[in-house]
């Protein structure tokens, strides 16, 4: 008998065999309406299923057997492809069915079964011959298709198949395992299948494409070779998809590589599962539920057996644990969790103790600190404003409410962090919205913001200004205006006083020079000259009298008249300037030549009592005497190297003191003892020694332009005049550095003078004050000067930003005369 | 052999300072756990004397902590804490990613603790010292204690905070150390007196907690700070009851033990708790009799004894003295509509006695219906049922009388009364240059009369001669006040020459014949030479403006901004004048119609 045969044979006894299990089952199917009574089997309604499955392998196997063909090396990729996509459960679950199977195997008692078989015989009769006759070729492609066809099948019948088992395997068992107390069914009444195999194929677990290659899938029990069904290439797939109205529902076993032909209940099956039912049919979802066991105590008990004893008795063991935790908890070994928790709490919460309480002062020394600790400033404390009810004039009105909010965007301008707010009673006051801010502010400046110590100035502002005599002590000095002479038509360019301080010389811009009475502020005599009156300057000697003007480049020197002072004294200057010295002496170079030129007098100037005239290259702009009269240094504008000349009236000579330029010469003064000449520069002052012939002194004044210059009488002292707005005062002795700069005017200043005989010295500018200064000199050498403003007075009006052009003091008395810009003079005393 | 030239910046101020990035690198800490151990070290940045140097001529301003200091912090042992609490977070960390809840629990509930003891020894190494910085510490604690769980603040802190500033309010009460009190729109400020240290905190008003803006406000950072605070205030307390004879820790209600897991339903509950915990005594320590007279102060001739300033010494602590029994022996009652806290801090400051409504609040003492109470505080403008035998007053009288160190008269602060503005106790009087309001003036000098007193209308002439004196007041200051001056003396010769005229202005001819006659020869009656009142005084300040200007050129912007800032105040105190004094006009106004109003229908009434 062929292997195959006997296959067969023990097919259809398993089915034999297992047609009463069905019948079984389908009593115990009858029987399901009891559960409720408490008697379940088993076996739930899925046996039934599985049974069925079983039937339909069984039409399979003998299908596969049957079908010998050669294998085909399209199927074999893919059978291989396919037993390594199946997962090893699946193979599992059908060996369980062929354990089922293999239980009825020994009673082999035939049944109504028959036909079933029979039926799958006369299913695979067709087959069974088309294969026998494989040796025809012609067969052969049309086998292959229909192989192909049945594995295309049986790949998707495999799957559903496994799956349904093993579906079928957990309902199964759930269901045991929930119903078991309640059937009390003998488990082992149909006998314990797992040691009884019907093992066919007896390879094992094994992937079953290491038979790829081989004609066999395995060995039976007897250790024969199981040779595979003849295989079907794509062609006999095709032909027997064609050919076969079965071939929708053919699945291949893959253990037995036989075609197995789906039941119809198998198909239900197959829905119920994709749809995700229950797969039994006869399941109901909503049966009624009944609780077996609830808390309700019940009259008799579910279970027939009584309790256990052991039930009723405290378990030994765990008496034993607890009573070891209780001995370790009586000794303090362990602790309970509240024990724990609470000693964690207490072990978490602060204890204070007195922690400055022992420590001696030499500890403390000894503690190390932060390195020159700068404590923190304290908080502003608050104001009467941020009161919840405040002042009224605390409140903002209306117009500082406006700045309020326009400074919204930059609240940290505004005049307080808060809003004054007046609240009618205490209720009222909400809560700060910024207070938390605050807080944090505080906060962030403690840790960031960089401290260092700074000195805060105690003093008041009274203390930086210099401790002073009162002027009340240093009187006289001029203090009220009292004279206005008016008469001149242009600005006033300068004045001066004559020896005695009897008269008042001024020019001015309206080219005139008048000669004025001091005393009454009569104008006593005029003069119109040619251009317009830069400077005058009466001789210092009283022998003489003679006014020296520089009017253009002119330098003119006039006998003021008969009726200004001593006649005789007029008289004489005449008769001295009359004739001419005899010029055989003067010995004059080019280069002077050039520059000066001493004019010889019309007669109609002399009427009208020029005397002497020289003229120079440029415009004369400054003009002073030496004290002893003979000599007059004048000043030319644009001069260059020779800006400076020195003119000897008796001898009527002049001199250029300086090859070289030294800068823009602003003005030269001599020294009033010693034989020393200062020329002031546009921001340098130079002291020459007009013997030696050379520079003695450079002063730095510090000015950005040198306007005016003056000499103390004494000759130690110079104060310097500058456009920006300085007077500069130089201790000759002390050093070349300015002793004191003073700023006292709001503009440029213009003219400073010092008076010959008080120690009084006086400025005006171009603001509307002449300031009046006490100048003390000491003769000790130790000690420095002492400058005392004393005086603002008010000066006259302003013309073209110009108000005071020159001051002079009285030789004498303490008054001032100041040339105005508004053609006036005025005589302060 | 040429020396080896000495590298830029290794001594002097380059090498004093590091700056932050340096100090980071130096501690290897992260900049959070360096900010944390700078608040609780106290360690700050420094503004150097020359930054460019300081900042080893790297340009731009960097934060600059002085070498010494991050040395010593590197000598800290806490900063190995804090490496140790880097590695137990990364515990953490690592078992929330694996999920490992149980474990993070235990790591969260065993989180270790950072004791910083020592740091507040070492911060401040004498009782004092710690008193001198408690102002901060104080209002930070007070803040904290009304705020809710946050996720940065831990909720066990917040509570801490709240059990600490009820105990030191009772070393407050205990002591009767409260000095001053205010009320501004910010919150209550308190300030005490401790060993000679006068300390001052605010404590916000109810609701003062809101959510605040990420970038407005860390409370992480506050919480640091809060840590060391709590530490801080723990300390103090301890050694205020310990001074005091008190029990430390006293017995409170229960809602400040830490451990109570019921936590404050809502915290209108916590606050009765609080106020009535503050109605209690404290237990004193057994044996320890209340020795609070302080003994007379004993006169000490010490070396500038200026007998007036002993004599104000004296005075003051006589104050001081009268202040502390203010109200001994009186009994108030407060009306649920006032705030409590504070009223009941300051009371039983006082030595009063409180009680408040039972039925609303926990902890009343008293009775309403208690006939021996002297003062019902009451917030609203009328009541229904009230007796006779004690005074209904308004809140703000209590705080009034608290700075003005008397039980001030009650009748301006009557119940339904339009209250007098509430001052500033911390005003500085000492200053010049400051505006004091004439209510503060009228209080300290009981001669001076404010001009809302008036109460008739014949006053206004009166008055407004009192408001040119007040506004020549700031004028005499003035700089420009010579300019008033020659203003004021040429009015006067102007005046006489009126006068000299009217005389004579009868005619118009007359006059010119005697013009005439004048003019040919007369004599004239000699009229005698006025001296300028003034005169002087001009001259002194002119002569003063020459001298401002001869201030050293050194000096000369110091002079300037100081000037300013004179200038600047007196501008502020004439604004504030003039503000009042308009105010004034405006209220007298009113009154005046208001009076016309009532005699024109009492008129038509009649009629």
């Amino acid at each position: 008998m062929p292997p195959f045969r006997i296959g067969l044979l023990k097919r259809k006894s398993d089915t034999k065999e297992t047609k009463p299990k069905v019948s079984d089952s389908s009593q115990e199917e009858s029987d399901d309406e009891k559960l409720i009574s408490g008697q379940l089997d088993a076996d739930g309604d899925d046996t039934d299923s599985e049974h069925e499955e079983e039937e339909a392998s069984d039409h399979e196997q003998d299908e596969v057997l049957f079908d010998d063909s050669a294998d085909s090396t399209l199927g074999e990729d893919e059978h291989v492809a396919d037993a390594s996509e199946e997962s090893s459960d699946l193979e599992d679950s059908e060996e369980d069915d062929d354990d089922d199977e293999g239980t009825s195997k020994e009673e082999e008692s035939g049944d109504e079964s028959e036909k079933s078989s029979v039926d799958s015989g006369a299913e695979s009769g067709p087959v069974h011959t088309q294969s026998g006759a494989s040796d025809s070729e012609t067969d052969k492609k049309s086998k292959k298709d229909k192989r192909q066809k049945v594995k295309v099948k049986k790949d998707r019948g495999q799957k559903t198949e496994s799956s349904i088992d093993r579906l079928a395997d957990t309902i199964k068992k759930t269901s045991v395992t929930q119903l078991k107390p309640v059937g009390q069914k003998d488990e082992y009444e149909s006998g314990d299948t797992s040691d009884e195999e019907d093992r066919r194929n007896t390879v094992g677990d094994v992937p079953m494409w290491w038979y790829n290659e081989y004609p066999h899938v395995g060995y039976d029990l007897d250790g024969r070779r199981i040779i595979k069904p003849p295989q079907r290439d794509q062609i006999d797939e095709f032909l027997k998809k064609c050919e076969d109205p079965e071939f929708w529902r053919t699945v291949r076993d893959p253990s037995t590589g036989q075609d197995v032909i789906l039941s119809k209940k198998d198909l239900k099956l197959i829905h119920r599962l994709r749809e995700g039912h229950v797969p039994d049919p006869t399941h109901d979802e909503y049966q009624p539920w009944v609780e077996w066991f609830t808390r309700e105590v019940l009259q008799t008990p579910l279970r027939a057996f009584p309790e256990h004893k052991r039930s009723f008795l405290p378990s030994r063991s765990e008496q034993k644990q607890v009573a070891r935790i209780v001995h370790a908890l009586k000794m303090g070994w362990t602790k309970t969790r509240k024990q724990l928790a609470d000693e964690r709490r207490k072990k978490r919460e602060k204890n204070f103790y007195n922690l400055w309480g022992s420590t001696t002062e030499e500890e403390e020394q000894r503690l190390r600190g932060i390195h020159k600790h700068i404590p923190a400033p304290r908080r502003a404390l608050p104001s009467h404003a941020e009161s919840y009810n405040p002042p009224p004039e605390y409140l903002l009105d209306s117009k500082e409410l406006k700045e309020w909010n326009k400074l919204s965007e930059t609240p940290w301008k505004r005049k307080y962090t808060f809003l004054p707010t007046q609240y009618a009673s205490l209720r009222q006051v909400p809560a700060y919205e910024r207070f938390t801010r605050e807080r944090f502010l505080r906060c962030l400046d403690l840790y960031l913001a960089p401290r260092a110590i700074k000195m805060r100035l105690t003093i008041s502002p009274e203390d930086l200004v210099p401790k002073l005599p009162s002027p009340r002590d240093l009187q006289p000095f001029p203090t009220s205006e009292s004279l206005v002479m008016r008469g001149h038509v242009g600005l006033v360019r300068s004045v001066d006083f004559d020896p005695a301080g009897q008269y008042v010389v001024s020019g001015g811009d309206d080219c005139t020079l008048r000669v004025w009475e001091s005393s009454t502020g009569r104008c006593l005599r005029t003069v119109r000259l040619a251009e317009s009156v830069s400077r005058v300057a009466w001789i210092p000697t009283a022998g003489l009298s003679l006014v020296a003007a520089a009017a253009g480049a002119r330098l003119l020197l006039l006998n003021p008249g008969a009726d200004v002072g001593a006649h005789r004294v007029a008289q004489r200057t005449d008769d001295l300037l009359e004739e001419p010295p005899p010029k055989h002496d003067v010995q004059v170079d080019e280069r002077t030549s050039s520059a000066v030129e001493w004019q010889r007098v019309t007669p109609e100037e002399w009427a009208r009592g020029v005397r002497l005239a020289i003229s120079h290259f440029k415009p004369v702009t400054h003009v002073a005497w030496h004290a002893r009269g003979d000599y007059l240094c004048a000043t030319l504008r644009e001069g260059a190297s020779r800006a400076v000349v020195v003119h000897q009236v008796s001898r009527r000579r002049s001199q250029l003191p300086f090859s070289r330029a030294k800068g823009l010469v602003q003005c030269a003064l001599f020294h009033p003892t010693r034989p020393l000449l200062f020329v002031a520069t546009q921001r340098v002052v130079r002291v020459y020694d007009l013997v030696k012939q050379e520079l003695v002194r450079k002063l730095l004044t510090g000015a950005q332009w040198i306007s005016h210059m003056a000499v103390h009488p004494a000759g130690d002292n110079l104060l310097v005049a500058s456009y920006d707005r300085k007077c500069i005062w130089f201790d000759l002795e002390l050093s070349s550095k300015p002793y004191q700069t003073l700023r006292l005017h709001g503009g440029a200043v213009r003219a400073v003078a010092f008076h010959r005989r008080y120690p009084l010295f006086a400025s005006a500018g171009d603001d509307d004050n002449i300031i009046v200064s006490h100048g003390m000199v000491y003769n000790d050498l130790l000690q420095n000067p002492l400058l005392v403003p004393l005086k603002q007075l008010r000066a006259g009006g302003r013309a073209e930003e110009l108000c005071v052009l020159d001051v002079r003091w009285h030789p004498t008395q303490p008054w001032l005369l100041a040339a105005g810009a508004d053609s006036t003079l005025r005589l302060y005393t | 052999m040429v020396s080896k030239k000495k590298k830029k910046y290794s001594s002097g101020e380059g090498a004093q300072f590091m700056t932050r990035k340096a100090a980071l690198k130096k501690l290897q800490l992260s900049l959070k756990d360096f900010r944390r151990i700078c608040i609780l070290k106290g360690i700050y940045p420094r503004e150097p004397r020359n930054r460019k140097r300081a900042q080893k001529g790297v340009g731009g301003i960097k934060t600059l902590y002085h070498t010494k200091d991050i040395k010593f912090l590197l000598h800290e042992p806490i900063i190995w804490k804090l490496r140790e609490l880097k590695v137990y977070q990364q515990k953490i960390r690592r078992a929330r990613a694996m999920r490992e809840y149980r474990s993070m629990k235990k790591y969260l509930r065993d989180y270790p603790e950072i004791n910083i003891d020592h740091i507040v020894k070492e911060r401040y190494p004498t009782f004092v010292d710690a008193l001198r910085d408690l102002d901060d510490c104080l209002t930070l604690c007070f803040l904290f204690s009304t705020f809710p769980s946050l996720k940065k603040v831990p909720r066990d802190q917040s509570m801490l905070c709240r059990r600490l500033t009820v105990e030191f309010m009772h070393a407050v009460i205990a002591a009767k150390a409260l000095r001053k009190v205010f009320v501004s729109v910010k919150g209550y400020y308190y300030q005490v007196e401790f060993e000679g240290q006068t300390i001052t905190w605010i404590v916000p008003h109810h609701f003062s907690f809101q959510p605040q803006n990420k970038d407005e406000v860390d409370f992480k950072i506050m919480s640091t700070f809060v840590e060391f605070y709590t530490m801080m205030l723990g300390f103090v307390n301890f050694k205020l009851y310990h001074s005091l004879n008190l029990v430390y820790p006293p017995k409170l209600t229960s809602a400040f033990s830490a451990d109570t897991d019921k936590d404050l339903i809502d915290e209108h509950a916590y606050v009765s708790e609080r106020i009535a915990a503050m109605n209690l005594s404290l237990a004193r320590l057994e044996g320890a009799n209340d020795a609070e007279e302080l003994p007379e102060m004993d006169i000490f001739n010490t070396e500038d004894d200026d007998p007036q300033k002993l004599e104000e010494a004296k005075q003051e602590a006589e104050k001081v003295k009268k202040l502390k029994t203010m109200f001994k022996g009186l009994k108030f009652f407060i009306n649920r509509e006032v705030p409590r806290e504070p009223l009941v801090f300051i009371i039983r400051c006082f030595g009063g006695e409180v009680s408040w409504d039972r039925d609303h609040f926990v902890g009343a003492t008293f009775d309403e219906t208690d006939e021996s109470i002297a003062y019902q505080i009451v917030d609203r403008p009328t009541m229904d049922k009230q007796y006779i035998s004690r005074y209904y007053v308004q809140p703000q009288w209590v705080f009034d009388s608290v700075n003005a160190r008397s039980l001030l008269p009650i009748n301006k602060y009557l119940m339904g009364a339009v209250l007098p503005p509430h001052l500033s106790p911390f005003v500085d009087k000492t200053k010049d240059q400051v505006y004091i309001p004439p209510e503060e003036r009228a209080l300290n000098d009981p001669n001076f009369k404010p001009l809302n007193d008036d109460q008739s209308g014949s006053d206004i002439e009166e008055a407004s001669d009192e408001d040119k004196e007040d506004e020549d007041e700031p004028n005499s200051e003035d700089s420009d006040a010579e300019e008033a001056l020659a203003k004021q003396y040429q009015q006067e010769v102007e005046e006489d020459s009126t006068s000299d005229e009217d005389e004579d202005n009868a005619d118009p001819e007359k006059k010119k014949i005697a013009k005439e006659k004048k003019k040919a020869m007369a004599v004239t009656t000699g009229v005698p030479h006025k001296e300028h009142p003034y005169q002087k005084e001009i001259e002194d300040k002119q002569a003063f403006r020459l001298r401002e200007k001869l201030v050293r050129k050194k000096h000369r912007n110091l002079y300037k901004s100081m000037k300013a800032g004179q200038e600047q105040r007196k501008k502020e105190i004439w604004l504030l004048r003039k503000k009042r004094r308009l105010h004034d006009e405006k209220v007298k106004e009113n009154k005046k119609n208001e009076k016309r109003k009532q005699k024109a229908q009492s008129l038509e009434a009649s009629v």
